[in-house]
């Protein structure tokens, strides 16, 4: 096929992996890539261990390979510091130009942020929320420790090509009503294997209406619809937004018009009102109205879904003049130092502060579990996070809400699950 | 041809409760994985699993993180196929780069039952017992050649060492 036709009627994707592989590809092939960025966090420990066994001394493309420690940041325990240690040693020895220490923040914002995630650019990662750098038009999945250990050493890794699922935005969001509503909202609908091994196109007349933040919240919000990317078409607001970040050149690319997409589903968004997400799964999803009232023991306001400048500026536009209720602990955790620092200087963290909250160092804080707000047996947590299973925040019988920064603030104002519009 | 005993699940069985975040970042032998394998669905699992047998679910599993271990556990606990109506797309590339059998069959799904004794024969691509016998779906071309290397660190080993 000749250069013009090879692109015609392709998806953003297609597009995307065909420049990659260097020949028209579609959905269903097989092909092998050399990506442009491969991520790992502190489960670089463990990659290393890996890569060790392939015997090879070096990896092949030092520059392509982003470390960023945020799971247990600055480590808790023993176990969790010779981890760090030995992937400082790493980077040294390897000659790793892209790590970023435990005061960078949490992967899924810093890589964004550093202008790593670029329209065009084909990023893998060994985490499962990598799909987020769709946000920027780019492809991103995420892919296993094994699998990095093994792209480290050769550049390149084995992608199928995925179906594409569109889902076409119309209408304007009510007051109250937020991207993380949204996505609850479509895997309430659908299922947490709606978009299982497909690619996820956020378009429509309100797609561009997200900022970059909300477009960083759907896409990472897709791993849990199962799907291997999620992504917007790179717009005017996605240029502006990488002014002063990008790294380097990239192109933008966007569906075509006449590309084939498996399935089509259309959501108007006036019509949704605030979600939340109840134990044990993402898609036991209920309308706030039908479990306000249910009392927490802690809110968490962070994380890669929800720690972003608006989502603190979100909850600050609640706490404003209120406190978080005594029988509560709220945790907040800017997703990134960048949005640490923007959140002192526009004032935000002081009215979380002046209102009670709990503010963490920028990382994954207690969101997998592993550090700073465990839950006991019984408790129940409402989370901006991404995940509620049973166990993930600690005690295999607490519970976890997920929802929106807004409705977390007003629940930790509440003491118990609260519509956010109650405090309009 | 082995055998083995079912362990029956249900759908969306996710990697939190397959291998708990809080040993995620704890870097331990496969042996020590495999005594927290399933620990958060079924605290029975690790104590009376038996090498050989075989995991029979429903749809989706292993969503969530892509954390390896939750292969990893479940293969060191001797756990010799997966048979499912459908995995998470990481969780499925992870058994294939571990080299543990990812199997999918509605049917199978739909009559077999904990406990029941099977035995799967790869070659012929069957699932029998006193239940019936299944067939399921073949693995794609593209990947039986990192099965066959005993998984992708060997697969790998062995490309680098052609180079």
């Amino acid at each position: 096929m000749g250069g013009q036709e090879a692109f015609l009627g392709k998806t953003l994707t297609e597009k995307i992996l065909g420049r990659k592989a260097g020949k028209d590809v579609e959905a269903g092939e097989v092909i092998t890539v050399s990506p442009d960025c491969v991520l790992s966090h502190d489960n670089s420990a463990a990659i290393i261990q890996e890569f060790r066994k392939l015997g090879v001394k070096k990896v092949k493309a030092p520059g392509k390979i982003v470390i960023v420690l945020d799971h247990i940041v600055p480590a808790s325990d023993e176990k969790y510091a010779q981890n760090h240690k030995s992937i400082r040693e790493f980077v040294a020895e390897q000659g790793i130009p892209h790590f970023f220490d435990i005061n960078a923040g949490i992967c899924h914002q810093v890589l964004p942020e550093q202008g790593f995630a670029l329209p065009g650019k084909v990023i893998v990662g060994s985490d499962s929320h990598t799909p987020s750098y769709g946000a920027l038009g780019a492809f991103a999945t995420g892919i296993g420790r094994t699998e990095t250990a093994c792209t480290w050493a050769t550049d390149e890794i084995w992608l199928r090509v995925p179906e594409t699922m569109r889902i076409d935005l119309s209408g304007c969001l009510r007051a109250g009503v937020f991207a993380k509503d949204l996505s609850l909202k479509l895997i309430g609908d659908h299922g947490a294997e709606m978009a299982n091994y497909k690619a996820v196109e956020f378009a429509g007349s309100a797609a561009g209406d997200f900022s970059v933040g909300a477009r960083l919240t759907l896409a990472n919000m897709s791993a849990e619809m199962g799907a291997k990317n999620g992504y917007f078409a790179p717009d005017a607001k996605t240029l502006k937004w990488l002014e002063g970040r990008a790294r380097g050149p990239f192109v933008a690319v966007a569906s075509d018009p006449d590309a084939r997409f498996e399935t089509v589903l259309e959501y108007d968004l006036g019509a949704l009102e605030p979600q939340v997400a109840c134990p044990h799964t993402v898609d036991n999803v209920k309308p706030v109205a039908a479990v306000a009232g249910k009392p927490v023991n802690q809110v968490l306001i962070g994380t890669c879904t929800n720690g972003r400048l608006e989502d603190l500026e979100a909850a600050a536009r609640i706490f404003q003049g209120r406190k978080v209720h005594p029988s509560v602990r709220c945790l907040v955790i800017p997703a990134s130092w960048e949005v640490y620092r923007e959140a002192l200087r526009t004032g935000a963290l002081a009215v979380l502060a002046d209102a009670g909250c709990v503010i963490l160092n920028s990382g994954c804080g207690p969101c997998l579990g592993a550090h700073e707000g465990i839950l006991a047996g019984g408790e129940v947590c409402l989370s901006t996070s991404n995940r509620n299973f049973r166990g993930r925040m600690g005690h295999r019988d607490s519970e976890i809400y997920l929802a929106s920064p807004a409705t977390a603030a007003a629940t930790a104002v509440g003491g118990k699950i609260t519509d956010p519009r109650t405090y309009a | 041809m082995s055998q083995g005993k079912v362990w029956k699940y249900g759908d969306n069985v996710n990697t939190d409760v397959i291998f708990p975040g809080r040993y995620t970042y704890q870097i331990m032998p496969p042996a020590e994985m495999a005594k927290h394998a399933m620990e958060d669905l079924d605290p029975e699992f690790a104590a009376s699993v038996k090498p050989g047998d075989v995991i029979v679910a429903g749809k989706n599993f292993g969503c969530g993180s892509s954390r390896e271990q939750a292969v990893a556990c479940l293969k060191a606990a001797g756990v010799q196929a997966i048979v499912a109506r459908s995995f998470a797309r990481i969780y499925f590339r992870n058994a294939i780069n571990l080299g543990l059998a990812v199997l999918q069959c509605d049917q199978a799904v739909d009559t077999l039952e904990n406990g029941n004794a099977v035995d799967l024969d790869f070659a012929r691509g069957e699932i029998r017992s006193a239940q019936g016998t299944f067939r399921f779906l073949p693995l794609p071309e593209s990947v039986i050649g990192i099965l066959e290397a005993g998984g992708l660190l060997e697969y790998t080993k062995k490309k680098l060492e052609k180079e």
